[in-house]
């Protein structure tokens, strides 16, 4: 816009304004990538122009980006979507066998064997086949319908996808979906936008974040009063939490919800990163079957998962599935008009996807530099969790609960009376601005707990776990050593 | 629903009936793999606009890259050429950790918006693009899906509305309607190669009175189904008519690279808007939608598009960024593709001669490919199809007789649709009904990809043909 102009512009308003735009879309917040990550970047940017800091790099420890923190991508995959991209490498004799063959399988389910051609919007049929075998092994036998997967863009998509469907009626009627406090911010947010109601259940914090069917009930009936209760919505493993849901816990919810009449989405994308000993993942699909035919006949069922955690960490994929269960058929068609809108998953995800649920048998060629770096990865972030949680919890006003499983640590934080109230003079819920202070003074970025959720009058952090073993060390020694520091300058 | 039966697009929205349509072009596909008996061998799909699929190869500069960053060992070997690698390198640096594998921030890898900006300032020969307004995403469709969640409020009485061109692409009517916009069509002149009047604008808009708000007008330029290129004065018109009535312009720009007769030009929207002057260029909201899936690299598969706005309000973009932000950033081979497709080899470049080679041998095809079947449809009786400049798909207007449309009726769909139903059956070619799209009151048409390999579009246009002639002499 040129100069001159800008002040004669002035007179005429904007078309699209903050008073006529979508209201719901107004209230979307999405903490991961919110205003904390952005002072870092700006903060990133000011040590690139050579601005003298207490540190020399920014640490993004606010999002589960694994291979962001330097962890490997597993070679087998990545060899194998390689040859998918340019088939010529098929003649390339530095490849093994096994990857060719499975190149090769992974182009023939391509449309003109190229992944860059659209695919059917429900996935690679013959993919959507792997993922439900996948499924069937991993619940020891519990059949799995093909024509019940949905590939995805990531678990973010599929999730999306299904609160749009269910999401109806209006005002006491609307649609009210129960979300854990703690939850990761996407739920909120997709509420947000949908006019979706949002009805808070709290995780029990003092009983390592576990869910509690008291506090299910009560959240349900309050919420009775004001919307329709449809959807209840559980994150195991747990983010931000990482607890791992016990066997009698899921079982205790999926009567919960059958009792209720509640349609449940289990996002289970972290299944694979479960460190504790004693812990262990269930799905809601296997403990579903095992309460018998009342319970999986009856019980409305989406469960979710990605390639973007676990051990491979292919984040930028945008790779992921989800299973439906016991659903109307009217609706199942619904849902295929909704996913249809958006053409079809990245056709890259879903071979990784294949990838990741046909990974190498022991007896093929692959299999020992693949389970190698699949154990080694595992084991570093096994060991990463524990060195978290013992460290904070050495550490006078920081306690935190076992990180059981996913990639996070949510400890909670005593904040002095001062320094909560020096947080409202600067318009910021207290976390936030602990976490401002943390960046500004060590170059460490976390998410306050005011972003996932928490009871009133606590506070906590997210911090990944992800950083290579090294950097973790240093890293909870500044946060231990801010975190007395900032205790002492306001008391 | 029961409202939009009215509309042109009543049938479109009926999504059961042309997503049928596909499933039994797959059902028919898995019928021949096992062996059973058809009048043909092979399914020809020509429903979408699916380069790769079609017999289109992907570019060999474009493969190699995505290699390389893939299994960056690829980079270290002498098997790709230098430039190559050296993009290769290059593009991992920008990603964290150096892997592709990773997050990118919500708008897309910096440096990659930063050279498309460079690239839509070269192509525009003007003003300059801000990299601020550029956003990657996944796939244009979600760009304009989530562009129009900001205008678009389901709940708002009257409801909000959207000017849309008659026939038009019908996932984004699906994806409007989903919404909750109030679509309210203009109609595209048939006869004067789907020339878009403005008077045909005034006249939709003045329909809204009482109905709905309208907010915006979505153009598709170079057309779909109809490969109509834009004039600059009709441009210009457009401009003004957004200007005067105070409406965003959602210019859907994911053909430009496909314009097949030398006498037409692509200009974008942001290009005529600049050389118009103030007080148009200051002060149109105008948001521009390019994607990887379509011109020559025709990359569907990766999911990848791009949102400009231009002279949209300061203060939105908090509010767009945390909406974007949710679904975290657009897969990043695809952002990669995008970065190719903006700034591929240049003259020098050990990849550059192969590169044009093979730019130009899909050109060649696809201005071929329109030419031979323009002739093979005017030849047919009761086909009639006006020459258009661009676009991916051709769509022939067919005089049904009065029984097909009989037919048609007894068995509960519209005659085209019917009509696309018998070419499958019989020939196995999937073309998609003009119901689909939205089209005249009373009129038929089919849309047909050319975005294909000269092989594919040969056999497809010779069963078209002797099925044609069949067709409507049974049916006369």
């Amino acid at each position: 816009m040129s100069q001159q102009r800008e002040n004669a512009v002035s007179h005429r308003d904007k078309v699209l304004t903050l008073d006529n735009m979508n209201p719901f879309v107004k209230r979307v917040e999405y903490a991961v990538r919110g205003p904390i990550y952005l002072r870092a970047v700006e903060i990133e940017k000011e040590l690139k122009e050579g601005v003298k800091k207490p540190f020399t790099e920014v640490i993004k420890a606010n999002i589960g980006d694994a291979h962001a923190m330097g962890q490997q991508p597993i070679t087998f995959f990545r060899q194998v979507l390689a040859i998918c991209s340019y088939p010529e490498l098929l003649e390339d004799n530095s490849f093994p066998d096994d990857v060719k063959q499975r190149a090769k399988r992974i182009l023939n389910a391509c449309g003109g064997h190229s992944i860059g051609a659209y695919s059917a919007s429900l996935g690679i049929e013959c993919i959507r086949q792997d993922v439900a075998r996948y499924i069937e092994s991993r619940d020891g036998g519990i059949p799995s319908d093909p024509d019940n997967i949905f590939l995805s863009a990531g678990a973010s998509d599929a999730i999306v996808t299904v609160l749009k469907l269910l999401m109806y009626g209006e005002g006491r009627s609307r649609t009210g979906v129960m979300i854990p406090i703690p939850q990761y911010p996407l739920y909120s947010a997709a509420l947000s936008e949908l006019g979706g109601v949002q009805i808070q259940y709290y995780l029990n914090e003092d009983n390592c974040w576990a869910m509690d069917i008291t506090e299910l009930k009560r959240a349900l009936y309050a919420a009775r009063e004001h919307c329709n209760p449809r959807v209840l919505c559980i994150i195991n493993p747990g983010n931000p939490t990482g607890q791992v849901q016990t066997r009698q816990c899921i079982e205790d919810v999926i009567k919960f919800a059958k009792e209720e009449r509640l349609f449940l989405l289990a996002d289970e994308v972290y299944q694979g990163n479960i460190y504790s000993e004693g812990s262990e993942f269930h799905s809601f699909k296997k403990v579903l079957f095992e309460l018998g035919p009342e319970y999986s006949n009856t019980v409305e069922l989406a469960s979710f998962h990605s390639t973007s955690k676990c051990y491979m960490g292919e984040c930028g994929f945008r790779g992921g599935y989800m299973e439906v269960l016991n659903l109307d058929p009217g609706v199942k068609v619904q849902l295929q008009k909704l996913v249809s809108v958006r053409l079809c998953p990245p056709v890259p995800g879903q071979a990784l996807l294949e990838t990741v649920v046909n990974s190498p048998r022991p007896e093929e060629p692959s299999y020992p530099t693949f389970i190698k770096e699949k154990t080694a990865v595992l084991a570093a972030l096994a060991e990463k969790a524990r060195l978290t949680e013992q460290t904070f919890n050495t550490v006078p006003g920081i306690v935190c609960n076992p990180v059981q499983g996913a990639m996070y640590t949510f400890p909670r934080i005593t904040l002095p009376q001062k320094a909560i109230d020096k947080a409202k003079e600067s318009g910021h819920q207290p976390d936030m601005y602990y976490c401002l202070r943390l960046l500004d003074e060590e170059g460490i970025c976390l998410v306050p707990g005011s972003g996932f959720g928490q009871k009133e009058g606590t506070f906590h952090f997210r911090m990944t776990i992800l950083p290579p073993t090294e950097k973790l060390k240093l890293m909870l020694e500044r946060i231990s050593q801010f975190h007395q520091r900032f205790t002492q300058e306001f008391s | 629903m029961s409202v939009l039966q009215n509309t042109p697009y009543g049938r479109s929205l009926k999504h059961l009936e042309y997503a049928a349509l596909g499933g039994r072009a797959y059902q028919i596909r898995k019928e021949l793999k096992q062996g059973l008996e058809k009048p043909f061998k092979t399914v020809i799909d020509v429903s979408s606009g699916n380069l790769h699929s079609a017999g289109i190869k992907p570019l060999t500069f474009v493969r190699q890259v995505f290699a390389a960053c893939l299994y960056p060992q690829l980079i270290k070997s002498n098997k790709l050429p230098a430039d190559v690698k050296q993009r290769a390198q290059a593009l991992l640096e920008e990603c964290a950790g150096g892997s592709v594998g990773s997050y990118t921030p919500t708008r897309g890898i910096p440096e990659v918006i930063h050279r498309i900006s460079q690239f839509i300032t070269w192509r525009d020969k003007g003003a300059a693009s801000n990299p601020e307004n550029i956003y990657l995403t996944p796939g244009s469709q979600w760009a304009l899906e989530n562009i129009l969640k900001i205008l678009v409020n389901r709940l708002a009485s009257p409801g909000t509305g959207i000017l849309t061109p008659v026939p038009c692409y019908s996932t984004s009517i699906l994806s409007m309607n989903l919404l909750g916009a109030i679509l309210v069509p203009y109609y595209l002149d048939e006869e004067n190669g789907w020339e878009l009047h403005v008077q045909e604008l005034h006249r939709a808009l003045a329909s809204a009175k009482g109905v709905c708000n309208p907010r915006a007008v979505y153009i598709i330029n170079p057309g779909n189904p109809v490969g109509q290129v834009q004039s600059k004065k009709s441009m210009q018109e457009v401009i003004q008519f957004v200007y005067e009535k105070r409406l965003i312009l959602l210019a859907d720009e994911v053909y430009q690279d496909s314009i097949y007769t030398g006498n037409s030009t692509f200009y974008s929207y942001r290009k005529v808007l600049s050389e118009m002057g103030p007080p148009f260029s200051d002060t149109v909201e105008l948001a521009s939608f390019h994607s990887v899936s379509k011109g020559f690299i025709g990359e569907c598969g990766l999911r990848c598009g791009y949102v400009e706005l231009v002279n949209l309000d300061p203060s939105l973009k908090d509010y767009i960024y945390k909406l974007f932000s949710k679904d975290s950033c657009a897969p990043v081979l695809g952002q990669i593709a995008m970065d190719l497709m903006t700034n591929p080899p240049q003259p020098g470049d050990p990849s550059y001669s192969l590169y044009e080679a093979e730019i130009r041998a899909i050109r060649d095809t696809v201005t071929d490919n329109v030419k031979r079947a323009s002739a093979v449809f005017n030849s047919l009786p009761c086909v009639s199809h006006h020459p258009v400049n661009g676009g991916a798909f051709l769509f022939p207007k067919i005089d049904l007789p009065t029984k097909a449309v009989q037919k048609a009726k007894e068995e509960n769909l519209e005659p085209d649709t019917f009509y696309c139903y018998r070419l499958l059956e019989e020939t196995g070619v999937y073309a998609c009904p003009g119901s689909e799209y939205g089209q005249a009151a009373g009129s038929h048409h089919i849309r047909v990809c050319t975005l294909i390999s000269r092989d594919v579009m040969e056999e497809l246009l010779t069963r078209l043909s002797s099925f044609h002639r069949r067709f409507m002499k049974n049916l006369s």
